[in-house]
């Protein structure tokens, strides 16, 4: 490799000596560094024209804007408390339930099922991924939830609601439409991606360790739990919070099953709100520069949050590619 | 021989669990599918795409739906494409082990999966707020913008699976390193750009977020890209949540042509990835 590097290090200088490659090499080495700077531009004009727009906000609520519950246009009060529960519920839901989900089928595809089945069930499960973010909420509004609003909550309500403490998350009437609906499928759409790159981490881990686990007589269970997860451990979560990022800036498909309820109920049946659904649903509508600026806010908010957990996946599965798993 | 029977129904269990979990998954594949065929396939006829979109009570098509889509998805990619092209060669060819570019890859990998309505927020601000409206410009800015990362991920991929044995071959003959790039290692990796540039488009075809505010929509039939359009996501998400039934009609036909347009982009981008050898 460092042989390689070597001559295409001298070739490059030599090539550099000629005059001819010379000024077509600096106009497109140019080109390429410009618009490798472009991406950077646009994270940077992000965050800064988010913050400019959010200053109104910050400055008239303080801190107080985001431990605030009052919603109030009319008033011009706002509160992100909403929202921000909202979306940290709804994710939580998604991940509790498209966690296992993804597990398994990363499981499935990479262990147990047959070579010639592994390209059409990793397809499948990746079209999951493709379909877009507004199917999966016309779907929800007029399939999912009214599914479970008659089958899934009076069922929830009967059990779970009687229990003394974790009944307060079950209570209310069975409306369809709420935060248990958006986090349910939100973790639909996050399960081809955590999947997905749990696969890949799976199929890092060297086939020698596996077979000296069967050699031992270990079962396919044993051989998951004690080798192949300990050694993508990383991986493997670097992948979770990549879906958790998704998760979090996830709009169309909940903004059409949550409700839109500026309220924190301790009731997952209940309606809600997230801080993307109350974008899509009020930012065009939203007169008045507080109530504008207070959206955008919301909106710096989301975006802070989505970077750390994004930055953390990234910084595991970077970790995870230079090998440093493998000491696990 | 009690721990045998408990190991081995463990793993029955695990192994079912694990069974069920990808049932789970592609069950919910058919079940969204499904449920899009059965309600779309009414709503598909020849007014569908002569017509534009009606006031409710009234029949109509997505005529100006549909064209404002491929408007600003064509812009997009005619923007997005060279851009995310000339930045994946430079993490590519140019960047190998640089700050640089290790930085600029780990900031694409966060706009890769940053959320989409903060990209319509951006924009918003950057282009709707100056010019005084809505437009179609700002929305195709708003996809480009969305593309650029998929574009210089899966450039970046291709380019380093082309040998390097390639391009030493062509420095030794003594080109430049730009002619190198371009005539060597673009032409050996063009098919695998190219899936990138298509699952690129499958990509912003669906986005509707960055659209709200940016291209907003329209009632009417309108080519000007200087005022607001209408478009497949938009209207679908405006006449779904309405409580009309011919406008809700209409947003499934809008949906199944929508993902329909996307599943075939997507298939086409992995045949072509295997007809050409490439891996995805």
């Amino acid at each position: 490799m460092t042989a390689e590097a070597n001559m295409v290090a001298i070739a490059q200088r030599e090539t550099r000596r000629r005059p001819a490659g010379g000024a077509g090499d600096m106009v497109f080495h140019g080109l390429t560094i410009f618009f490798a700077l472009v991406v950077l531009m646009i994270l940077g004009g992000v965050i800064v024209s988010l913050f400019y727009g959010a200053w109104p906000a910050f400055r008239k609520f303080g801190l107080g804007f985001v431990v605030g519950e009052s919603w109030n246009p009319v008033t011009d009060n706002f509160g992100a408390l909403a929202p921000i529960y909202g979306t940290l519920v709804t994710s939580l839901i998604a991940m509790l339930i498209g966690i296992p989900v993804a597990f398994g089928v990363a499981l499935f595809i990479t262990e147990l099922c047959p070579t010639w089945l592994k390209r059409p069930l990793g397809t499948m499960i990746e079209l999951l991924a493709a379909i877009p973010s507004i199917i999966y909420g016309i779907w929800g509004l007029f399939v999912l939830a009214p599914f479970i609003q008659e089958h899934v909550e009076p069922l929830l309500i009967d059990t779970l609601g009687n229990i003394p403490v974790i009944g307060l998350l079950f209570s209310g009437p069975p409306l369809g439409i709420g935060v248990l609906t958006a986090g349910f499928i939100l973790s639909i759409m996050v399960l081809p991606f955590i999947a997905s790159v749990m696969r890949d981490v799976f199929e890092t881990v060297p086939a020698l360790l596996k077979e000296s686990a069967y050699g031992l007589g270990a079962t396919t269970a044993e051989v998951v739990w004690h080798v192949v997860l300990p050694y993508a451990r990383v991986g493997v979560i670097g992948g979770i919070l990549l879906g958790l990022g998704r998760a979090l800036g996830e709009t169309m498909a909940v903004t059409f099953v949550i409700g839109n309820s500026h309220h924190v109920q301790a009731s997952i049946l209940q309606p809600g709100t997230t801080i993307s659904a109350a974008l899509a649903n009020e930012f065009t509508e939203a007169v008045g520069d507080i109530y504008q600026s207070s959206l955008i806010a919301l909106g710096f908010i989301l975006f802070v949050i989505t970077f750390i957990v994004l930055a953390a996946a990234k910084l595991m599965l970077i970790r995870l590619q230079k090998g440093a798993g493998a000491s696990a | 021989m009690q721990i045998y029977t408990r190991r081995r129904a463990n793993n029955y269990l695990i192994v079912g669990l694990s069974l069920a979990a990808t049932a789970f998954g592609i069950l919910f594949l058919i079940f969204v599918l499904g449920t899009l065929l059965v309600n779309g396939i009414g709503a598909l006829g020849p007014t569908l795409f002569t017509q534009a979109t009606p006031p409710p009570g009234s029949a109509g098509g997505l005529i100006n739906a549909i064209f404002g889509s491929l408007a600003m998805t064509a812009i997009a990619t005619l923007v997005g494409t060279p851009t995310g092209i000339l930045a994946g060669t430079f993490l590519a060819e140019y960047a190998h082990g640089s700050r640089l570019g290790e930085f600029v890859r780990f900031i694409n990998d966060i706009l890769l999966s940053a959320p989409s309505i903060i990209i319509g927020l951006f924009v918003y601000a950057i282009l709707v707020v100056p010019m005084g409206h809505f437009s179609a410009w700002a929305g195709a800015v708003a996809l480009a913008i969305i593309m650029i990362p998929v574009i210089v991920r899966t450039t970046e991929d291709m380019l380093n699976l082309v040998p390097s044995a390639l391009r030493e071959a062509a420095a030794a003959l003594g080109a430049p390193k730009w002619k190198i790039v371009v005539m060597v290692t673009y032409r050996s990796a063009i098919q695998g750009m190219l899936t990138g540039v298509l699952l690129a488009i499958a990509r912003i075809s669906g986005e509707t977020a960055p659209l709200l505010f940016t291209a907003l929509n329209n009632q009417f039939w309108s080519a000007d890209l200087n005022r607001p359009m209408a478009n497949l996501p938009v209207v679908i998400f405006q006449f779904a949540m309405s409580p009309y039934a011919d406008w809700q009609v209409l947003a499934w036909g809008g949906a199944l042509l929508i993902t329909a347009a996307i599943l075939c982009l997507n298939i086409s981008a992995r045949l072509f990835a295997s007809w050409s050898g490439l891996q995805k």
